[in-house]
């Protein structure tokens, strides 16, 4: 132990004396580790509060029992059941206002609820006769408790008057609920002997069939594996995670890079510890743990800013998911146990594979150095050969993913292979270009200078690899959130067509509006619509109700339309349907969809097909007129107004007046399309932060590579100084050479960035949220990225550069002295 | 109580503790003997009207229709079935309504034969209808667990009724018959619990006839023989140091039966009860002194020694008896657990009957 | 002390085995200094590296002392490098991140033997005082040369192996180095093999042995 010991103090003294080296080595690490455990970081808080969400709603997780037309339905329904041997369990659901917050509402039943739930609402030591026992308690999250702005143990009003049971903390409990006994939701929510849904158990005996009992009144929900908030943002932690994989990989680039380059400066002194009698395999084992111990810093290191990386994200993550998806994320970071232990194995396991050929040459190496021929240019030949044959392969995969592929995950599979195909066809590819400057050379100077960099490719490709695929990233991510943003705007003028937006409290005041207004003479037409929920295909689906009005006719967008959609969308047996529902459903222009409406099945043609991005319920658009009648219980809340641009101030002020309404209920156009580009930039600010930090870590890859290379660069360059090439001019020719090189890279990576954005577009898109955009290239962006590339590149270039301007003559002589 | 979580199973235990009583070893059924505060007292006295005291008493704090079965199948082997409903009132006072309700009700479902022990149990808030007991027609169930009247259902005899329940791997179903009236123990119904008061209203049927099916694992067999049905109420049956009780129906083979039981206390003296009762219905309460129950073999069960073997003398009856189970593993593993099964005896008498152990 | 009978290295070159030694026989008494010449490619440091124990012998045997070397593992050669000899080379092998102290340090460290006073008289009689804490590429040829004899020397080693220790430097510092080498040698008592071109150092040692083709001569 005390010789191992000893032969680690040997080992580490290297660092001392090569300070830069090791923070390039502790650097790849951190990045490695830091990108990659802060997304995990956020997915792990994402799926905890799903996991949360599905538990408390006892929803997607577990069978459940509905009326299929109606929200709620008879507690005798309940009691029925369980009297035929059904293990089932009511809950009521509704909303109650508490501070003038709406907040949901869930009340259950505590003895009935059934334990076979696997994720049964974790609820902490509830004592029963408290929950039950007047007065009850009303069970919620911390975080609900400070969005509602009460403490615990109070008893707050709710807006109707009557009073909660007092609050109780449950911390696991998902935020915007509150779980109190079905009794007390029966009373808050003035439904008496109703209840929502019934939770179904595992049955004691054999029930009878369900239609026996009930008959056609319930409907039988089996359980999904998956939530369906799982389900439907699964496609954006896949994107979190792929680029955190990428900066990972693009981090073990670095580790890689810094300790082949260490293992090389340390061969003289692992030879002379061997010298001096220690053995081979003590020299390994100390080898590898002393990557282990750094591993182990470096990766608690790069843990700490993931975990900043991922509070500083969470906000826009939260805004996005709930944007994209209506999914609640706490704000708040909390991490478990098990992501530390994963993110300190994950830096130790990279730090094994990056230094793994390195370890392997360490093992093989005899005691005694034998004179090999450099042979460099076999070897590079060989090197580049087995890279594009390995390339081919890799694209010969995307190909058949493109063909054949059906899902998200074979999208970004596809991803995946071509980026990893051009990043091992990239050194290939650049050999090419440097052998035609090398024959198309006259002068002596510029022959040696496209065959020296042909030397330092293999030195430099990791580097130039990982550029290039930050760069396409890059390329890629900004050319679809571009298109998105501009498609979006588009859509957005089209969509927002009123002047003024209202949205009543309740019919009642719906109804009192439009009277109002009907008095008002700057009112050019009152505009309402109407929504209701309806099942298709067990799909929720929101029914939009259009009124019938020239302005919708002349400016909502549809993709896609038969002929004369808009009039044959006024009897009411037609309807446009969203991009992603006809995707979801496979219905085309030309199908009829059938909805279960309240007086038996509503048939309609799909007469239209209309983008309705962020919205994560599939939707169908029908004549309001129409959609009144089949949903008569449809509450007519919400209302546009056509008014002229001089009076909608005036407007607005009056309607809040005259029935109270605040500024969320009554907004012009430029206020709604404001907050909808707030929001949908929002969606987006996380993918733009990910790039950015992406970007980032390929320059520092650049950076390194560059300057490990600079140091065992002087044996080339010393000969060239001798021979009368002065510093400064040297230093010139290694900047141009590097220059050249990230140039041609990033040259390389503009095609595959648009690639990459024409599979984000055409292919993840459509897969992860169900639209699909139509294809712009920013050529002006382009530009712009490729500029920056270079500018990263000089400025990884300027230091070691600036080095060897300066450097002391003595330093180039040495080199003679010491070569054998 | 140590509920994690909002399930049944943890609310089991808080069931259990506002059912019957918190099963804290130490304090043995030491809840029952909790203060009567606000609930009706149980006094000497009390005229029985049927069928009025068949169905419930929400005034008192607990109450149970307790029914055991000592059968036979065709192939002459023995086994035993239990069907309890347990009511317990979390409140005193007015009936709330609806969910409002303040009754709490637990059942307990079993099947024992000389191989397999297999029982269940089912809580339910009262109220809403989910259980309940009716008097006329009687009718008494918890989900699809129950036993019912039929139209010619007499009031005095408590007879005929049909009986079920089921569960995952075992039920039951059948008809119960008897020619003879209900039975009221101790004095006149009123059965004193100990020296200082403590008492419950207490009658039984010991004399049904049964016959019906019984399905182990899927597999069905006709049984016969024998049941009982214990109907007790009370607020505060048990005083505050006692533990717990060894009870026992039996039916002996002279058409005669007998009840005793003894309430442990925490200084390891014990009290015991007794009735006989005739062949034809008539009945006699034993001298506490006269009864002799001794503890002859013990069994471990889910960690407790558990006296599953009997030897009972009753001197002035010139009555002498060994019991033995039927299954000495006949635990009840329910939120509220205890020992429940068929025995049989020989002696100066033989016969079979039912042996619960609880507060072990 | 140091036994070599018949010892036999074949090395394969360009695929053609190229027989290096051809039956070597050698003995050193306890004590015994031996200069090893010959002309380049004769094998001197072949065989200087098979009795460090570096490379394993094709055939024959190498004793020291009670030990068979030629039976031993790689590892169990290690230790024997480790305890028992000192080695220093033409390149001084010095570790270039370890200060003078520290190198000189770390092989009796490694052994576990070291011995404050031996190596205190050790810097002493090296000159080695002054330049304790300089890193070796701030010292000259001669000076490294010193700190490396010093290493070899620190585990007070049964043997001394010098492969070429005098090839860098100029004669007179040679001379300085060897005179040094030579004290310390008869201090420790242990045996000195030591390779050189030098007829001239090669004549300061008791004996001289010359390797030609394969055979000392």
């Amino acid at each position: 132990m005390r010789r191992a010991l000893w032969v680690l103090a040997v080992l580490l003294s290297h660092w001392r004396r090569h300070k830069m080296q090791f923070a390039t080595l502790l650097v790849g690490l951190i990045a490695a580790t830091a990108l990659w455990s802060g997304v995990q970081a956020i997915n792990q808080q994402a799926r905890n509060a799903y996991d949360r969400a599905a538990a408390t709603f006892g929803g997607a997780r577990t069978a459940m029992l509905v009326a299929p037309a109606s929200a709620t339905f008879p507690q005798e329904l309940f009691v029925k059941l369980r009297r035929a041997g059904w293990p089932v369990s009511p809950a009521l659901e509704g909303r109650v206002q508490i501070n003038g917050r709406s907040v949901r509402l869930l009340g259950i039943e505590p003895v009935t609820l059934p334990i076979e739930i696997g994720n049964a609402p974790r609820l902490g030591a509830v004592d029963l006769s408290s929950f039950v026992a007047p007065p009850g308690q009303t069970l919620a999250a911390r975080e609900t408790l400070s969005d509602l702005q009460v403490q615990e143990g109070a008893a707050p009003p709710t807006s109707d008057g009557a009073t909660l049971p007092p609050l109780r903390v449950l911390p696991q409990l998902a935020p915007d609920v509150l779980v109190v006994d079905i009794g007390v939701a029966q009373r808050l929510l003035n439904k008496p002997d109703q209840v929502s849904r019934l939770l179904v158990g595992k049955p004691k005996g054999k029930p009878a069939p369900l239609a026996s009992v009930v008959g056609d009144q319930l409907q039988l929900i089996e359980p999904t594996a998956e939530t369906e908030l799982e389900r439907l943002t699964d496609s954006f932690h896949l994107n979190l995670t792929a680029f955190g994989l990428l900066s990972f990989f693009v981090g073990l680039f670095i580790v890689n890079s810094a300790v082949g380059l260490a293992f090389e400066q340390r061969m003289p002194m692992l030879r002379t510890l061997r010298a001096c009698g220690a053995s081979a395999r003590l020299v390994n084992t100390v080898l590898v743990v002393e990557l282990v111990a750094l591993a182990l810093i470096a990766g608690v290191i790069g843990l700490v800013c993931g975990y900043f990386i991922a509070a500083v994200l969470l906000p826009d993550v939260a805004a996005s998911l709930r944007g994209l998806y209506g999914a609640q994320i706490p704000g708040q970071l909390s991490l478990r146990p098990e992501w530390w232990l994963a993110g300190v194995g994950i830096s130790i396991a990279g730090a094994l594979v990056a230094a793994a050929t390195s370890l392997i040459k360490a093992v093989r190496m005899p005691v005694l150095a034998t004179a090999q021929p450099r042979a460099w240019q076999q070897r590079q030949r060989r090197w580049l050969m087995l890279q594009s044959l390995a390339a081919c392969a890799v694209f010969a995969v995307a190909l058949l993913l493109l063909r054949y592929g059906e899902s998200l995950i074979a999208g970004f599979g596809l991803l995946a292979a071509l980026m990893l195909g051009a990043a091992l066809i990239l050194p290939a590819l650049l050999e090419i270009i440097l052998l035609a400057g090398q024959r198309a050379a006259r002068r002596p100077l510029a022959l040696w200078f496209w065959a020296d960099s042909r030397q330092q490719l293999s030195g430099l490709s990791l580097a130039l690899m990982a550029l290039l695929l930050a760069l396409a990233v890059n390329v890629g991510v900004s050319t679809m959130v571009e298109t998105f943003s501009r498609t979006f705007i588009g859509w957005l003028n089209g969509r927002l067509a009123a002047d003024v937006y209202i949205s009543a409290s309740d019919n009642a005041q719906g109804v009192a509006i439009r009277n109002w207004l009907k008095e008002r003479s700057e009112v050019q037409a009152i505009l309402s619509g109407g929504r209701a929920d309806a099942q298709v295909q067990g799909q929720p689906v929101e029914l939009l109700g259009l009124p019938d009005h020239t302005l919708y006719r002349e400016r909502w967008p549809l993709l896609d339309a038969a002929p004369r959609a808009w009039n044959r969308l006024v009897p009411g047996n037609a309807a446009f349907i969203s991009e992603q529902l006809s995707r979801r459903l496979n219905v085309r222009i030309g199908d009829v969809i059938e909805v279960p409406a309240p007086g038996g099945t509503w048939e309609l043609d799909i007469v239209g097909v209309y983008a309705d991005y962020g919205n994560p319920k599939g939707q169908l658009a029908v004549n309001v007129a129409a959609l009144m009648r089949q949903f008569p219980q449809t509450p007519q809340t919400r209302t546009g107004l056509i008014v002229a641009s001089e009076n909608i101030s005036g407007l607005i002020s009056a309607l809040q007046k005259q029935f109270a309404l605040g500024d969320r209920s009554v907004a012009d156009q430029a206020t709604v399309k404001a907050e909808s580009i707030r929001i949908f930039n929002r969606t987006f600010a996380v993918t733009s932060a990910l790039n950015a930090f992406t970007l980032g870590v390929a320059g520092i890859a650049l950076f390194t590579s560059l300057l490990t290379l600079a140091n065992s660069r002087l044996p080339q360059l010393a000969p060239l100084w001798a021979i009368g090439i002065a510093r400064p001019r040297l230093a010139a020719i290694e900047l141009t050479k590097t220059l050249s090189m990230a140039m041609f890279t990033s040259l390389l990576a503009v095609p595959l960035g648009l690639l990459v954005a024409w599979c984000l577009i055409a292919i993840v898109n459509v897969k992860a949220f169900g639209w699909r955009l139509p294809f712009h290239v920013f050529p002006l962006q382009l530009v712009e990225l490729v500029a920056v590339a270079l500018f990263a590149s000089v400025l990884a270039a300027l230091l070691p550069v600036a080095r060897l301007a300066r450097m002391q003559p003595a330093n180039l002589v040495k080199v003679f002295a010491n070569e054998r | 109580m140590s509920a994690d979580r909002i399930s049944r199973r943890a609310f089991a235990g808080g069931i259990a503790a506002l059912a019957l009583a918190s099963r804290a070893s130490a304090q043995g059924y030491a809840g029952l003997g909790e203060k009567a505060d606000g609930f009706a007292k149980v006094t000497p006295g009390k005229l029985f009207a049927f069928p009025a005291d068949h169905g419930p008493h929400p005034e008192f704090r607990i109450e149970w229709w307790y029914l055991t079965a000592n059968l036979v199948d065709g192939s002459g082997a023995a086994c035993g079935l239990q069907w309890t409903l347990f009511r317990q009132a979390a409140q005193p006072g007015p009936q709330g309504e609806g969910w409002a309700n303040q009754q709490v009700w637990m059942a307990h479902a079993a099947v024992t034969r000389v191989d397999t022990h297999r029982f269940n149990e089912i809580f339910s808030r009262g109220g809403i209808g989910q259980a309940s007991v009716a008097a006329t027609p009687f009718a008494a169930w918890i989900d699809d667990w129950e036993v019912k009247g039929l139209e010619r259902t007499d009031d005095r005899t408590l007879a005929p009724l049909t009986l079920k329940a089921s569960s995952t791997d075992f039920s039951y179903a059948l008809t119960l018959e008897a020619d003879r009236p209900v039975v009221l123990q101790g004095d006149g119904g009123y059965s004193r619990k100990s020296e200082r008061g403590q008492a419950s209203y207490y009658y039984s049927q010991p004399f049904y006839r049964a016959r019906g099916t019984l399905t182990i694992d899927d597999k069905s067999v006709d049984v016969s023989g024998q049941a009982w049905m214990d109907r007790e109420w009370s607020s505060q049956p048990l005083d505050a140091d006692q533990t717990g009780w060894d009870w026992l129906s039996l039916h002996l083979s002279s058409g005669d039966k007998l009840m005793l039981y003894r309430l442990r206390q925490k200084d390891g003296k014990d009290d015991p009860f007794g009735n006989w009762i005739s062949a034809a219905g008539e009945t006699q309460m034993i001298a506490g002194g006269d009864i002799q129950m001794i503890p002859k073999a013990t069994t471990e069960v889910a960690g407790r020694k558990l006296p599953v073997e009997w030897q009972i003398v009753i001197p002035s009856r010139s009555f002498s008896i060994a019991c033995k189970p039927l299954n000495p593993r006949a635990w009840m593993g329910t939120g509220f657990s205890y020992w429940e099964g068929p025995i049989s005896f020989a002696g100066t008498h033989d016969g079979v009957g039912y042996l619960e152990l609880t507060g072990y | 002390m140091l036994s070599i009978r018949n010892l036999s290295k074949t090395f394969s070159s360009a695929g053609e085995p190229v027989h290096v030694l051809r039956g070597v026989d050698l003995d050193l008494r306890n004590g015994e200094r031996v200069a090893l010449t010959g002309e380049s490619g004769s094998g001197k440091s072949t065989l200087l590296h098979l009795i460090a124990g570096l490379d394993a012998a094709d055939g024959g045997t190498i004793r020291l002392e009670d030990t068979e070397l030629t039976k031993l593992s790689d590892a169990g050669r290690a230790g024997l490098r480790r305890d028992r000899i000192g080695l220093v080379f033409q390149q001084y092998n010095l570790i270039p991140s370890l200060s003078v102290a520290d190198n000189l340090a770390f092989q009796a460290r490694i052994a576990g033997r070291h011995d404050a006073a031996w190596s205190r008289e050790l810097i002493e009689r090296l000159g080695l005082g002054s330049l304790l804490k300089r890193y070796p590429e701030q010292l000259s040829g001669g000076q490294q040369q010193r700190v490396a004899i010093g290493r070899a020397l620190a585990t007070k080693p049964l043997l001394l192996l010098a492969d070429e220790p005098t090839g860098n430097l100029d004669e007179a510092t040679a001379e300085n180095v060897l005179a040094l080498t030579r004290d310390l040698v008869a201090r420790t008592g242990c045996g000195f093999l030591m390779v050189t071109h030098s007829l001239h150092l090669a004549a300061t040692l008791d004996r001289h042995v010359t390797l030609h083709a394969g055979r000392i001569a």
